[in-house]
């Protein structure tokens, strides 16, 4: 059982996303950057250059490493890039939640939550 | 089955059997609460999935929407924002606190969405022009966001419930396929062993009174036999105090018939 205190801190959300999805969900206010001296964004933007390992690390990073995190974000087509470590993600806190893109519209068949519903229910 | 899971290492005592009996109601009772339990979160946890499956639709189309007024706002402001509202944010203006909710006994967060009114930022994109669809575009994906994390909230719950759930059946199962079958083995063991020590018990009584029984006939046999003696000794004796009294007839009786001569009454 996830304890009370673990997730009264939790007040952000964070993104993993394309450059129009980040500034979009930017826009709305969700950007956080901690104080320095060790300043952390709660955003990460993907391009085609981006390599898997730096997004994975981020994904790490956000799931694991900082307890501030409420929910991440995180475009499914990037989500679909690191699969595996968002298929064994399996945590409660943060919730981590596929979204979809402009270019990537969405598809349910992919989401490793609805993939456990369809499990659970043997459709 | 009930062999196969064996039984407790208990002595086959009056003591432990009542222990095991009352164990044994206690997994009952524990066993129908724990089933119902499990029935109340299993619809909770049906409800959700079916709100999950919707919440993502209208995500879908939500994020649709917003993507389309960001589109706008490229188009307004005539270039790319990205990197300038990448640079701008400081401090998050929107952020969410949990709340908890009570299910059978499990606690669910709920995510809430709040805005930090104090903390304005991006405060000059789009000041050169397009403000307007800057101003739309962060509503709208204010909303969407909103939507976001009211799914993020059920997923939340839903990845919960679903770890509390194969907790509960777990102990439902154990405590029928296990935990009954073995007390109930313990009891009829204990059962058995009473029983037989009863027997046992009950043989050896009834040994130690045929043996009294003998013990008391051979002791009166004696007593009888003892008695005879005495008697015949008496009957002996008897008649050579006769002859001895015979001998001595010249004592007077004090207490006898005969009146005394100074007494007045």
């Amino acid at each position: 059982m996830a304890s009370a205190v673990a997730y009264k801190e939790r007040q952000f959300l964070a993104v993993i996303g394309d450059e129009d999805s980040v500034t979009g969900l930017l826009l709305a206010g969700i950007g956080h950057v901690t104080d320095p001296p060790d300043a952390q964004r709660n955003f990460l933007v993907v391009d085609a250059k981006t390599e898997n390992s730096t997004i994975e690390k981020a994904f790490q990073n956000f799931t694991r490493e900082r307890n501030d995190i409420a929910v991440l974000l995180i475009n499914q087509h990037i989500a679909e890039r690191i699969r595996h470590a968002v298929d064994s993600y399996s945590e409660a806190f943060p919730a981590v939640l596929e979204i979809p893109s402009k270019d990537h519209p969405y598809d349910p068949e992919k989401d490793s939550v609805l993939k456990r519903v369809r499990r659970l229910f043997g459709e | 089955m009930s062999g196969a899971v064996g039984r407790e290492a208990v002595f086959p005592t009056r003591q432990s059997l009542g222990l095991m009996k009352s164990k044994l109601k206690g997994a009952e009772i524990g066993h129908s609460l724990l089933k119902r339990k499990s029935e109340a979160l299993t619809k909770r946890f049906r409800e959700i999935t079916r709100r999950i499956d919707e919440a993502k639709q209208k995500m879908g189309r939500v994020m649709q929407i917003a993507a389309f007024s960001l589109a706008e706002v490229s188009y307004a402001v005539g270039g790319e924002i990205g990197y300038q509202v990448q640079e701008s944010a400081k401090q998050a203006r929107f952020r969410v606190r949990a709340k908890q909710e009570n299910v059978s006994g499990v606690f669910l967060p709920h995510f809430e969405s709040y805005t930090e009114d104090s903390i304005n930022d991006f405060g000059l994109t789009g000041l050169g022009k397009g403000g307007q669809q800057v101003q739309r575009c962060r509503e709208t994906y204010a909303r969407a966001v909103e939507t976001l994390v009211e799914l993020a909230s059920l997923q939340t719950a839903f990845v919960i419930l679903d770890e509390v759930i194969k907790v509960v059946n777990r102990r439902v199962n154990a405590i029928e396929h296990v935990i009954i079958p073995r007390t109930e083995n313990t009891i009829k063991y204990i059962n058995s062993e009473l029983d037989e020590l009863d027997r046992e018990e009950f043989y050896r009584l009834k040994k130690v009174s045929n043996k009294k029984q003998e013990d008391t006939a051979a002791a009166d046999r004696e007593i009888q036999a003892a008695r005879e003696r005495e008697a015949e000794k008496q009957l002996t004796s008897g008649k050579e105090k006769e002859a001895k009294e015979k001998e001595t007839p010249d004592v007077p009786d004090v207490l006898g018939e005969q009146e005394d001569t100074d007494v007045i009454f």
